[in-house]
């Protein structure tokens, strides 16, 4: 059986969830394997968040969000910015392959660009084959 | 329990010794903890030995404060052991709690350890290239060592915890603090952080905050901070807005940046995520291409950002995906 990878996309709310909703909407195809999470903006995004989908079984993150410049909350997309790269440094030194996170900008009109980010996307993380993480499953309950 | 005394132990797992001399740092104090319990069981300060413990009818002790992270087979059989004597067991100083330390070997496993420790090292001569082993026979019998894990793991995640007191090591007045509550009998329900605030570090901290951006991270040892203002504002990172307060900001007043041992601030799952998000937002650049550049002058960030916490952190160890 062919890997199909399990990959969380967290999308703006203003901006590329709704460019999303237009792929949709237009009846674009592409691939179902990105499972999207809505929030307010790309900078509402903790990196707990994508930390926790790593080691809940996600094989690859994508975060979208507003062009530079066209943030709704005028400039929540340039903190995200600036803390994906330090979160891919960060998961690299985990033993995470930097490239399972990805930062896009796609805008409320750009359904196509939406379209095309996935499928891409999810053809990369095919090649980079299932995460599987060594988690031991006692430990989780730890948490203090 | 009125008349009687209270029974109290007191172990080190994978630790440095520095949270059993926290303890005695307490003074005069100790004088009147040997006036409410009896110390039934403390391997750095006293004899015993470990077939005395054995011996104990279960939950014949009081209090365990288990200081050490649990990186080996002796660490973890005696955290099990304890568990099942005692009726309440407190994670003790941050490598029992977090990890601490010792939990830096998750970035690591046994075999490269063994490999720097026996081989690699400068100051190491070992053409024999002789690791240790586990079990060896001598004449007088067979000699055995504990073993090595792979992973360190904290004492929660080997056996269940009662209380956690945070620490590298705990504050002596909040040791303190805690013993009279345990005395009392005025414990706060199970599973809480005790002897710490529930404030951020940057909460308390004294030092002259303005405005914070980052042009480029600077090291420690490299600068002199002025000592009235805060250390982020200098360019060097600081974990005291992601560490809970309550050790009495030591590090600070000694113009030491917070390093994080009291941990993550309640609700919060993982200190380093939390202490990711704080230092990036403040980066003073909207170009990409710059970011990266002053990001190359911050090495080793998961280093800084759990440096006492990687085994309790959601990834708990560097994962090694092609080993």
């Amino acid at each position: 059986m062919s890997f199909e990878p399990k990959i969380v996309g967290f999308l703006c709310n203003w901006c590329s969830y709704t460019g999303a909703d237009l792929a949709g909407t237009s009846r674009m195809k592409y691939l179902p394997n990105v499972r999207v999470v809505r929030i307010m903006c790309s900078g509402r995004l903790d990196p707990t968040f994508v930390m926790k989908a790593f080691s809940q079984g996600a094989d690859a993150v994508l975060v979208a969000g507003c062009h530079p410049g066209d943030c709704h909350y005028q400039n929540g997309n340039m903190k995200t910015l600036r803390r994906i790269p330090l979160l891919r440094r960060t998961l690299a030194q985990l033993g995470i392959e930097p490239e399972r996170l990805r930062l896009e900008w796609v805008s409320a009109s750009e359904g196509e660009r939406y379209q095309s980010v996935v499928n891409e996307f999810v053809e990369q993380v095919r090649k980079l084959g299932p995460l599987n993480l060594e988690l031991d499953p006692s430990v989780e309950r730890a948490a203090g | 329990m009125a008349d009687e005394k209270l029974r109290v132990a007191m172990f080190w797992g994978a630790a440095c010794g520095g949270c059993d001399v926290a303890l005695l740092d307490i003074h005069e104090h100790i004088l009147d903890v040997i006036e409410v319990a009896d110390i039934i069981f403390w391997p750095c300060a006293m004899d015993f030995k470990f077939k005395d413990v054995e011996a104990m009818p279960d939950e014949h002790l009081d209090l365990t404060f288990y200081n050490g992270a649990i990186r080996n087979s002796e660490n973890e059989h005696i955290a099990k052991l304890l568990r099942q004597k005692s009726k309440l067991m407190a994670a003790f100083g941050s490598c029992s709690h977090m990890g601490g330390i010792p939990g830096l070997g998750n970035f690591h496993d046994r075999k490269s350890i063994f490999e720097t420790a026996y081989l690699n090292t400068k100051s190491t001569h070992n053409p024999d290239k002789v690791f240790p082993r586990t079990e060896f026979e001598v004449p007088e019998g067979k000699l055995t060592l504990p073993e090595i894990y792979d992973t360190v793991k904290t004492l929660n995640q080997t056996v269940p915890v009662d209380y956690f007191i945070p620490g590298c090591p705990p504050n002596p007045e909040q040791i303190w603090i805690v013993i009279q509550a345990v005395a009392s009998g005025k414990l706060p329900p199970k599973g809480s952080t005790v002897g710490a605030s529930d404030k951020a570090l940057c909460d308390e901290c004294p030092r002259k905050k303005t405005e914070l951006k980052f042009k480029q991270f600077k090291r420690r040892h490299l600068v002199h901070p002025d000592p009235e203002v805060c250390f982020m504002e200098q360019g060097i990172v600081c974990l005291g807005a992601a560490t809970r307060a309550g050790c009495g900001w030591r590090c600070i007043q000694s113009n030491m940046p917070c390093r994080g041992c009291y941990g993550p601030l309640p609700n919060a799952r993982d200190q380093g995520a939390k202490m990711l998000t704080a230092i990036a937002s403040h980066i003073d650049s909207e170009d990409p291409e710059e970011v990266e550049r002053i990001l190359d002058t911050l090495p080793d960030p998961a280093g800084y950002f759990y440096r006492f916490g990687l085994p309790l952190s959601l990834l708990h160890r560097r994962q090694r995906r092609n080993a």
